[in-house]
């Protein structure tokens, strides 16, 4: 689904990732773990599209296609989906008619025809009572005066209203307390199939008690350094990111 | 207690102004009064080449055509040029050629004032240029700054040593025709100091100009003007006093910078002229026009001042930004007390691509004084990418006095980003309280909160000098609280 | 068709004008609002015509607005058109009272007053000046006389009608008082206006006034409204400018609020070619609140101005000023506003903000946010911002598979809607919205009934 050959990336001048590679499969959870400014946030943005990272080379290929041509619109088009470390408030623009646009413009990609309002309503219904996210929320504006564990829900939730096939998510689970860690990784689970795949990056082994990845791989200095299965989290855990730089300077 | 904070208040703002001593030197002065012989009698006496006459004549002609700017937030009484002094110079014994021949009345006029002109005395690396009246009357550390081809010397001596490089720059950043004050100053400026750092050069120590007017009846006209080459550095520091007199007394100044590729200059003002007495007789008209420019990419000018003397002080240091990626930046402190007015700001214009400005004004009133910030950002169609952040802060200390913001934003790209902040406050009761329940005196408790609303300015002032600067905040606060 | 000289200057082109047509001028008015003609003509001799670059008028050029020569209409010439079959107002479900201006002239038939439950009165301010001298006399030029503007004089020595609103002491009118102010001619043509609205102590007003012109002719209006708002009365006030790019709009606002009133008025500019608005607001009683918004979208050649000056006369007052602005093309805008705390003012809550999006480099803004503040405890603050959308935010839109285009749109409209979303009457927030909603998108390429397609 996902294959990631040698990518290195700069930020005006500075490199940040240094050749990573990486395949993910349909039906595969894998988790990125590292250290603060190890890359992992970089990696999750140049997935989406996001133009403030230089490519400088490598390749990325997304269900068989070019990634690094396409527009971040087109990439969520054809399902791939970030969830934001920290989502963007647009105050003015209210959440029904933010998903509302979304769902309806993904539809036309894919030749359906808009959804109703009572089917689109339906829809938001079902989808809030999963992620158990307020009501009252989605009467707002996008993430404005969201609280950061309401943020993060909301972005769960906009994850179950478009299942994605590549899911993203970028610290999610960071600032949430033990239940909303529950909700998000039950949002998640739920998108879990043999059609689809996972990517979760995270700093800490704790969601991946809840969100077990098949995957495990440890991102350091702009390179993934170890990769392995959940055990190696939980290795990390025991060790500490100080065990890695060891290691590495044994190296 | 709201009370006793006022009394306290009171107290604090009837400070004296301890620079207000007269020096009993002899000067040699022409009569006073204004036209084409007073100043080729300037010129005359400055033994100056005949490029500067003809450029003295031509700005007053120009000032001629001219009227006084009215747009300030300003009451300006009428101004008789005529009755003015326009050249007065400290009478010396022959030229100096070594400190031992500077008039010990004039040393000791420096060291009462906490200059010290003896090098072994000096500031820790600060080379000072001092001011008297028309005149320079030493610069110290020359030959110093002259082993790395640092030029620092009197406008005079320029004048006659480096006429090229004045005749090339002289007006090439504040022209002659610019306002009414800067046509004055052309026409009739005395001395000054000239920097010329050259290309790659860090110059090693701050330079310092320090201005003093003594004479009576006299107005004071310096320009300076710093010259910065490629990738090389230098910090300036400007420094002024006058003595307590009941008549005002003018001060129309220049201050013109070039910033070449790479180069950077700091240029930090503590301006503490004479602010009239507590009912707003005397004082000094402070009207100065600064001006830098960053004529090449990634060069740097950044202007910093803090600003408590003067009867009326009407100054806006600016930045044109000509280069790509240059950087202009404005720090302000700016306090008025008693009858003082102070109009007082900057002018950002964005030319270059990814050019970037700061703006951090803080403005303190208090007595019955009238402050106003008064700043312009401008963004030019070619100056992609260009981003300001202004934030214009008012701290009101009692009823009587007013705080205003004037910020003027033009944009001509669309690319370009501007932001500007501004938030007028007092110093709240509940603040003084928790300093008081610290143990702390309201009088103290002011001066304190004064300075940490003034520190991120003040932070930007080389050491000694940032010390000074509160210290003068304190005592130009004196008397001041509610 | 006039014979002015080019080589005078406007004022003297004015007051020559005025010698010329006083009899006609005074004939189709009131002797009320003529006994304010001398006394206007002597300011305008003093003051003459603003000048560009002046502290008032930096950025505008009255002069070259001025400069077309245009038809007076002083109420001795007919245009002939049937006003139902031209205009139509297209709010649904907007139920209002409806006053038509036409040319500055109120316009009904024979029916020059219309009473409203309530007491309320409304129609032709030269009619009013007639019939109810005691309330006009006790508030015309009384907000607006002590301008040291020359346009204000000019407008009191020439202005013959305009609309008249009374709602008397604790009379809520309601349904919205909806001024149809239309401008057609079979030439160029200049107006000038004047408003008078007046609610008494504890009444409420809802005011719409819609600009439009519906002949494709030049056209100028300066025009002057008084608003007076009582002791705990309240007016909301909407004003959608949809004039076509070929006329200019200059309207002098002076409002005065009686403590605890409340005056929200809000000025969507949607087209017009030169548009200067000046707002001049007095908070004269304590507790007083004022709320002035402005929208404006220009593209073409269009210029906006709007002039702020909101003065805090009293303690414990509240004031915000939102103006906000998307300049596309070579259009230009300037924002003033002034918030004046005077030394007694304690207490004074003011804010302001001003935020400008420039599409092109073609498009100018000039925003100039002002506080003079003589008192000392108060809470004044003010921000102005000028840049493009926010790039976090497009990408986040675009991340969720919305395209580049519609998500800078769904953006701007965003921007556009912290305006609108103030304006209390439903109907109309909701109208607007989707006018707005069709300027952004290119579809209001022209005016609404308008038979001139600009630019």
């Amino acid at each position: 689904m996902l294959v990631i050959k040698d990518l290195k990336v700069s930020i005006e001048g500075g490199e940040i990732l240094k050749g990573v590679s990486l395949e993910v499969n349909a039906g595969e959870v894998h988790a990125i773990m590292g250290p603060n400014g190890s890359g992992k946030s970089t990696l999750a943005a140049v997935l989406a599209g996001r133009d403030l990272y230089e490519v400088d080379s490598g390749t990325i290929s997304y269900m068989g296609e070019d990634l690094l041509e396409k527009s971040p619109e087109e990439r969520a088009k054809e399902g791939l989906f970030l969830g934001f470390q920290y989502p963007i408030e647009i105050p003015g623009v209210s959440m029904v008619n933010f998903m509302k646009t979304a769902i309806n413009e993904m539809r036309k990609h894919r030749g359906e025809e808009p959804l109703s309002a009572s089917e689109f309503l339906k829809k938001m219904r079902q989808k809030k009572e999963l992620v158990e996210i307020d009501s009252s929320l989605t009467n707002r504006s996008v993430n404005e005066g969201f609280s950061g564990g309401e943020k993060k829900k909301n972005e769960i939730f906009q994850m179950a209203m478009l299942e994605p096939k590549l899911a993203v998510l970028d610290e999610t689970d960071s600032g949430l307390d033990i239940d909303a860690l529950k909700v998000v990784a039950r949002g998640v689970n739920n998108l879990r199939s043999s059609e689809n795949a996972i990517i979760v990056i995270t700093h800490y082994q704790r969601l991946l008690d809840y969100i077990v990845p098949d995957y495990v791989h440890v991102l350091y200095k702009g390179r993934i350094v170890r990769s392995g299965g959940k055990e190696l989290a939980l290795l990390l855990e025991e060790k500490g990111y100080e065990w890695i730089r060891q290691e590495e300077l044994n190296l | 207690m709201q009370k006793e904070q006022d009394q306290i208040l009171n107290e604090v703002t009837t400070g004296e102004y301890k620079y207000g001593f007269y020096t009993d030197i002899e000067h040699d002065s022409i009569g006073k009064g204004l036209n084409e012989d007073v100043i080729r009698l300037i010129s005359e006496k400055k033994n100056e080449p005949e490029f500067m006459l003809q450029f003295r004549l031509k700005a007053y002609r120009h000032w001629l055509t001219m009227k006084m700017p009215g747009w300030a937030h300003l009451d300006i009484p009428p101004i008789d040029y005529q009755e003015l002094v326009y050249y007065s110079a400290p009478k010396q014994k022959a030229r100096l050629s070594s400190l031992d021949e500077v008039d010990p009345e004039l040393l000791e006029t420096f060291n009462k004032l906490g200059i010290p002109l003896e090098e072994q005395k000096h500031l820790a690396g600060v080379a000072v240029d001092a001011v008297m009246d028309s005149v320079s009357v030493k610069t110290t550390f020359k030959e110093t700054l002259a082993e790395l081809g640092i030029i620092f010397c009197s406008f005079s001596e320029a004048v006659r040593e480096y006429p090229d490089l004045v005749r090339q720059y002289m007006g090439s950043v504040v022209p002659y025709t610019d306002n009414y004050y800067a046509a004055l100053n052309s026409a009739v400026f005395s001395d000054g100091s000239f920097c010329y750092i050259p290309k790659g050069v860090r110059c090693p120590m701050e330079l310092s100009t320090y201005f003093r007017i003594n004479a009576a009846n006299t107005g004071q006209f310096e320009r300076t003007l710093i010259v910065a080459e490629d990738n090389s550095y230098v910090s300036y520091l400007e420094g002024c006093t006058a003595p307590m007199r009941d008549e005002n007394q003018l001060h129309a100044a220049i201050v013109e910078i070039v910033a070449m590729e790479g180069a950077e200059v700091k240029y930090a003002t503590v301006q503490n002229w004479y602010p009239g007495n507590k009912e707003g007789k005397g004082g000094i008209y402070n009207f100065v026009t600064k001006r830098g420019i960053c004529k090449g990419d990634n060069s740097k000018i950044s202007w910093t001042q803090v600003e408590t003397g003067s009867a009326i002080t009407w100054k806006y240091p600016s930045c044109i930004l000509k280069g790509d990626n240059t950087t202009g930046e404005f720090y302000s402190v700016a306090l008025t007390n008693n009858r003082q007015q102070a109009d007082t700001g900057t002018k950002m214009i964005h030319i270059g691509k990814n050019s970037k400005s700061i703006i951090v004004s803080k403005g303190i009133s208090s007595g019955v004084s009238n402050n106003s910030y008064r700043g312009l950002v401008k963004v030019l169609r070619g100056a992609e990418n260009a981003r300001n952040f202004s934030q214009c802060d008012s701290l009101l200390l009692g009823d009587k006095c007013g705080a205003h913001t004037f910020p003027y934003i033009e944009s001509n790209n669309q690319s370009a980003i501007i932001e500007h902040e501004a938030t007028t406050s007092r110093i709240g009761e509940d603040q003084i309280f928790y300093c008081n329940q610290r143990g702390i005196a309201t009088e103290d408790a002011i001066s304190l909160i004064v300075n940490g609303y003034a520190k991120e300015v003040l932070n930007k002032l080389p050491m000694e000098f940032a010390v000074e600067a509160q210290k003068l905040l304190q005592i130009s606060l004196e008397g001041s609280v509610g | 068709m006039s014979t002015i000289t080019k080589n005078m200057s406007l004022r003297d082109q004015f007051l020559n004008l005025y010698r010329d047509r006083a009899g006609d001028i005074s004939a189709n008015s009131a002797p009320l609002l003529n006994n304010y003609r001398d006394g206007a003509l002597a300011r305008l001799e003093d003051l003459g015509f603003p000048v560009k670059g002046s502290e008032e008028y930096r950025y505008a050029d009255i002069e070259s607005v001025f400069k077309n020569d245009l038809q007076k209409d002083f109420g001795d010439i007919r245009v002939t058109f049937n006003i139902r079959e031209i205009f139509h107002c297209d709010v649904p479900d907007l139920d209002t009272n409806l006053l038509l201006l036409v040319n500055g002239r109120y316009y009904n038939g024979s029916e020059l007053i219309r009473k409203l439950p309530g007491g309320i009165i409304a129609g032709s301010l030269a009619q009013a000046a007639k019939d109810y001298p005691e309330i006009v006399e006790k508030h015309y030029g009384r907000y607006a006389g002590a301008s040291d503007d020359g346009l204000v004089a000019l407008n009191t020595a020439f202005a013959q009608d305009g609309i008249f609103i009374y709602v008397p002491e604790r009379v809520k009118s309601e349904k919205p008082i909806q001024v149809v102010n239309i401008m057609i001619s079979d030439n160029d043509l200049m107006a000038q206006h004047r408003n008078l609205f007046i609610a008494e102590d504890g009444a409420e007003a809802k005011i719409v006034v819609c600009d439009h012109s519906l002949s494709a002719h030049r056209f100028l209006t300066n025009s002057v409204n008084e608003v007076f708002t009582g002791k705990g009365a309240q007016i909301n006030l909407t004003r959608i400018q949809n004039e076509h790019n070929g006329s200019s709009q200059i309207t002098h606002s002076y409002s005065h609020q009686e403590a605890g009133s409340n005056l929200t008025a809000s000025i969507i500019s949607l087209h017009g070619g030169f548009i200067r608005n000046n707002i001049f607001v007095t908070l004269n009683g304590e507790h007083a609140e004022n709320h002035s918004m402005g929208l404006y979208l220009s593209d073409k050649g269009q210029y906006i101005d709007n002039f702020v000056h909101i003065d805090h006369a009293s303690p414990n007052c509240f004031s915000n000023q939102l103006f906000k602005g998307v300049l596309d093309d070579y259009a230009s805008g300037s924002f003033n506003g002034r918030i004046l705390v005077r030394r007694d003012a304690q207490k004074t809550n003011a804010y302001q903000s001003n935020n400008n999006i420039l599409l092109t480099d073609d498009a100018k803004m000039y925003s100039r946010p002002q506080l003079e503040i003589y008192a000392d405890d108060v809470k004044c603050s003010h921000g102005s911002t000028m840049g493009r959308l926010d790039d976090n935010a497009l990408f986040y839109l675009r991340s969720r598979g919305i395209d580049k285009r519609e998500a800078r749109l769904m953006l701007m409209f965003a921007f556009a809607h912290e305006v609108i979303q103030n304006i209390k009457v439903k109907a109309l927030q909701e109208r607007i919205d989707d006018l707005v909603n069709k300027r952004l998108r290119g579809e209001l390429s022209r005016c609404n009934n308008c038979a001139m397609k600009c630019g």
